[in-house]
């Protein structure tokens, strides 16, 4: 398109707004996390996070294991969907989908009645004489909160993925004499790098982040980064300026996670191509 | 293993998970009509819940403000962010990458730093006296967060397309005599129209389920999933299973809907297309 | 010495309020029928701020009204149908958190309902505003007993709502013997049953009561001992909850929980095998009170509604829904004798001569009490260590990963 000096105004109210509502609250959270009650520096906000370090560390693991259960389970039904004929295709897709618009809030209080000690699933599996187990209020039921929610977000991007592998490149390998497991880690895997990246970016950070699962299906005791910096913010302990210097070193987690995610994404590209 | 197999097993594998994703959903479903309030036994059937769900009024005023703020915040988050595309796209390829990283912050971002962030602005706004005695917080604290994590979205969807179209259809229609404003609304926004509305959509459906940024910017206000959570951290009752089921359905109606009509568009556009080949060979 | 200052504020009440209320008393039986259940004074005017089109925004705890569902009265919408005015009722969960959400600024509410301690704290803070009695003449109902407490000494900024105690709810059908202690919460035969407060006052003054201390520490030091407790128990704690409880234990999730006596009963009537005692090492008891907040715009229109809350028929009302304990005698006498004669409710001297009422404490104390209640929260028995390790290797597993797949793609490059 033509590129007129004047149009480029147009932009201008979204810088403003941009700048007004991204750019300066993230500078207002380092200065909060960088400063005491009173606004004077300090770096006690940081260096007390220290003290919850297992919080982040049990949060790290459990975002990290509830996205490799992702993967591994969606990476399966990616590239099966990606098999079937168009207008299937279509279909199951939608039906990927119809879950995630509900709001996720219902769909974790689901969970929550399922997993209760008399809740269905152990009344389901009293009638083969086990359990009664008990499953809400862990980890693991945290973890599941996390796989349930975030599921979509995985098999979408690797679905996208592999719809671009074409079958010829698999009957090639086969041809050449690949086995199945050759296939998967020599075509597949590599191939749909790009989309195995932002599903595990797209999964761990919410997962990482929330406070809304742990909560509901962890019992408050399995506490999260999100949960922490809630409980600094509107919860029982109200601390502005730690709950910034928490948001922070979250910040620079997911940072991390991004360019890692990022250069897999990148470099897998380039061994492509 | 024979190719059958492999078929029955990729069916059964897509099955399970489907079951996984579904299972939930239907067991609330199934819930909603249960008689009494227990929710591991069916003792009978009701429609009690979805009738005293619609006398709800905490629930219905939520709803009602979830849907309101969510149409003006998607139509001033599409206007701002078509604008903006629209601009960046004329800017010089440095100052565009800036733009862009700067606006990918909200989507990678997690939710409860946006929030944070956002509510820790208008404390501060606050603080030097802004909003008046009645505090900032509520309409204009959850208009602008909304907004803010919306445009994003918009510039995502509508730039892309922007840059594949032909420019010289803009310069063709300026050296047929348009003037650059006919030029734009004549040629260019009927080209982007698609993409803009999928923006808009898009931004329709966060802001109605977004919860974590509104929970730290809603002031006293209450939208429908701050309204649910609340619910859920009370004496539960099986109303908010009538309130799935409810939504549940309402989405698959959309879908239904929404596929109908693309698949009608579709089958009419291959008719005109066979249509005219027809009449092509018969010439 | 609860004694001696409830009969000087008792004394101090009659004075200040007896030339305001005169009126209110005299017209006592003279009454306005707003439906069946709810009937008001007739001597006031209540229609006052019907056009002006105000919106009050009342913040209560979750459950701490009659609402209308489970087929009670509905109170809000008889008040706006009375007045007016209307009502954005919110709720929250913890005194904490009611105090963050106002001291971030985070909104701006009329009516608030925190509890002794917290009206003392925000007292201080000056986030309350001064009442205006000639408003509220039916704080003149309010019996003496509930008056004039150290937190508040002449109702400046509060109005009693309902009052009560903490105890130990249990399953009889999950226990082997009924609790009498505050003990049985750490006893290791009920691990991942208990339930806990999930809220820092409430969870230590029971860990304060079980090694015989004061619920209101008077050192950092002190307080750390008893938080060593809360770390101690969390083994044993299934849950940290506030009103999920109701659920929980009514639906046999959990062996035993502590929590406020009212909402035992509310939970007792739904499952008869639930009972509750007040544990012998002695309780909390607590007075929750109606404060209009500083910043409040309708401060007439909300000491109407404190004023709407006192009346005796919408105190019933409230009462028999939330199950908790009227200051108003005239409710008490208006009580079904089931209730009205509970020990549960109205405990007897036994219990109430050891109960112990929350002061405000001094800002460090606080300070100290928010964040080592985020650190026992945080706390995993023997965990961090292991966690750590888990960690290290994750990010060595990653790294390893990383630059084999360098080596990969630079092999892959030379071919």
């Amino acid at each position: 398109m033509h590129k007129s000096k004047a149009s480029r105004w147009l932009a201008g109210p979204y810088l403003l707004w941009m700048a007004a509502f991204i750019v300066v609250p993230l500078f207002i959270v380092i200065w909060y996390a960088m400063t005491n009650a009173d606004g004077r520096f300090t770096l006690e906000n940081l260096t007390q996070i220290g003290r919850y370090s297992s919080v982040f560390a049990r949060s790290l693991i459990l975002a990290a294991v509830s996205t490799v259960v992702c993967l591994v389970l969606a990476f399966p039904v990616g590239y099966f969907l990606s098999r079937l004929r168009a207008n299937k295709q279509h279909i199951m897709l939608m039906l990927v989908m119809l879950p995630m618009w509900m709001n996720f809030l219902l769909r974790t209080y689901a969970w929550m009645t399922l997993l209760e000690k008399n809740g269905l699933i152990n009344k389901f599996l009293g009638l083969f004489g086990l359990g009664p187990f008990q499953m809400i209020n862990t980890s693991g039921a945290v973890v599941l909160g996390m796989v349930y929610n975030y599921l979509p977000f995985m098999i979408l991007p690797i679905y996208t993925a592999m719809t671009k592998i074409d079958d010829s490149i698999i009957e090639a390998a086969q041809d050449l004499g690949c086995n199945v497991w050759q296939i998967l880690w020599r075509v597949l895997v590599p191939l749909s790098g790009p989309g195995i990246a932002t599903g595990i970016t797209q999964v761990f950070v919410p997962s990482v982040s929330t406070f809304i699962i742990s909560r509901m299906l962890g019992g408050g005791s399995n506490l999260l980064i999100g949960d922490l910096i809630e409980l600094q913010f509107l919860g029982n302990s109200y601390n502005l300026n730690l709950g910034s210097a928490m948001s922070l070193v979250l910040m620079v987690i997911v940072l991390l996670c991004m360019s890692f995610t990022s250069s897999f994404d990148e470099s897998e590209m380039e061994g492509v191509v | 293993m024979n190719k059958k197999q492999s078929v029955i097993l990729q069916r059964t594998y897509i099955v399970l998970v489907f079951c996984f994703m579904y299972l939930p959903i239907a067991v609330m479903i199934a819930f909603s009509f249960n008689e009494s309030k227990s929710r591991a036994n069916f003792t009978g059937f009701t429609l009690g819940w979805y009738k005293s769900l619609f006398h709800n009024e905490m629930i219905l005023s939520a709803l009602g403000l979830s849907l309101v703020l969510a149409l003006v915040s998607s139509v001033l988050a599409t206007v701002l962010g078509t604008l903006a595309t629209i601009g960046i796209h004329s800017m010089s390829r440095r100052a565009q990458l800036v733009v862009n990283n700067i606006s990918y912050v909200p989507v990678v971002n997690p939710e409860i730093i946006t929030g944070v962030s956002l509510m820790l602005l208008f404390v501060m706004a606050q603080n030097f006296g802004l909003g008046g005695g009645n505090g900032l917080f509520g309409w204009p604290t959850l208009l602008i967060a909304h907004i803010t994590f919306n445009v994003p979205y918009v510039i995502f969807n509508v730039g892309p397309k922007l840059r594949q179209l032909d420019p010289s259809l803009y310069n063709a229609a300026l050296d047929l005599g348009c003037t650059p404003r006919q030029a734009f609304f004549k040629v260019i926004m009927p080209q982007l129209s698609p993409a803009i509305l999928s923006a808009f959509l898009i931004c329709l459906t966060y802001s109605i389920d977004d919860f974590m940024i509104s929970y730290f910017n809603s002031g006293t206000m209450q939208t429908l999933p701050i309204a649910i959570y609340s619910m859920t951290r009370k004496k539960v009752s099986p109303e908010i299973n009538a309130l799935s089921a409810v939504m549940f359905c309402v989405i698959l109606a959309i879908i239904l809907i929404s596929n109908a009509a693309d698949s009608r568009a579709y089958r009419k556009n291959q008719k005109e297309i066979r249509k005219a080949m027809q009449e092509e060979g018969a010439r | 010495m609860k004694n001696r200052c409830k009969v000087f504020a008792a004394a101090l009440a009659a004075l200040l309020l007896g030339a305001a209320c005169a009126p209110a008393a005299l017209a006592e039986g003279d009454l306005i029928e707003v439906n069946e259940d709810i009937a008001v004074s007739a001597d006031y005017d209540w229609t006052r701020f019907a056009d002006d089109g105000i919106t009050l925004n009342v913040y209560n705890w979750g459950l701490y009204i009659s609402d209308g569902s489970d087929e009670s009265v509905d109170v809000l919408s008889a008040f706006e149908e009375l007045t007016g005015i209307e009502v954005n009722y919110t709720t929250f969960d913890s005194n904490e958190s009611l105090y963050a959400k106002m001291k971030s600024g985070g909104a701006v509410y009329d009516v608030i309902f925190p509890s002794e301690y917290m009206v003392g704290k925000m007292a201080a803070e000056g986030m309350l505003a001064p009442l205006d009695y000639t408003n509220i003449p039916n704080f003149a109902n309010i019996g003496s007993d509930y008056t004039g407490w150290d937190f508040d000494p002449e109702n400046t900024y509060s109005v009693p709502y309902t009052w009560g105690t903490t105890g130990l709810i249990y399953n009889t059908t999950l226990v082997d013997e009924a609790p009498t202690s505050w003990a049985a919460l750490w006893d290791v035969q009920y691990a991942n049953n208990v339930l806990m407060f999930n809220n820092s006052r409430d969870a230590y003054a029971i860990a304060a009561k079980k090694i015989g201390r004061s619920l209101n520490p008077q050192s950092v030091d002190e307080l750390t001992e008893v938080m060593q407790e809360l770390k101690d128990q969390k083994s044993v704690v299934q849950a940290y909850v506030m009103d999920e409880i109701f659920d929980k234990m009514e639906g046999g999730e959990a062996a035993m929980a502590p929590y406020y006596a009212g909402d035992a009963l509310t939970m007792i009537a739904d499952n008869p095998d639930l009972a509750f005692v007040h544990p012998s090492e002695g309780v909390n008891f607590f007075v929750d009170s109606m404060c209009v907040p500083a910043n409040s715009k309708n401060k007439a229109a909300a000491e109407l509604f404190i004023n709407y809350m006192c009346e005796p028929s919408v105190g019933l009302a409230n009462c028999d829904y939330i199950g908790y304990s009227t200051p108003i005698t005239a409710v008490w006498e208006q009580l079904d004798d089931e209730l009205k004669y509970s020990e549960i409710a109205y405990p007897g001297d036994d219990v109430m001569g050891k109960a112990e009422v929350f002061t405000t404490l001094p800002d460090e104390i606080n300070a100290a009490l928010d964040a080592q209640w985020s650190e026992m929260k945080s706390y995993e028995e023997g965990g961090s260590g292991w966690m750590v390790v888990v960690l290290l290797l994750l990010a060595l597993v990653i790294s390893f990963f990383n630059i084999w797949r360098k080596l990969r793609k630079k092999a892959r490059d030379d071919y």
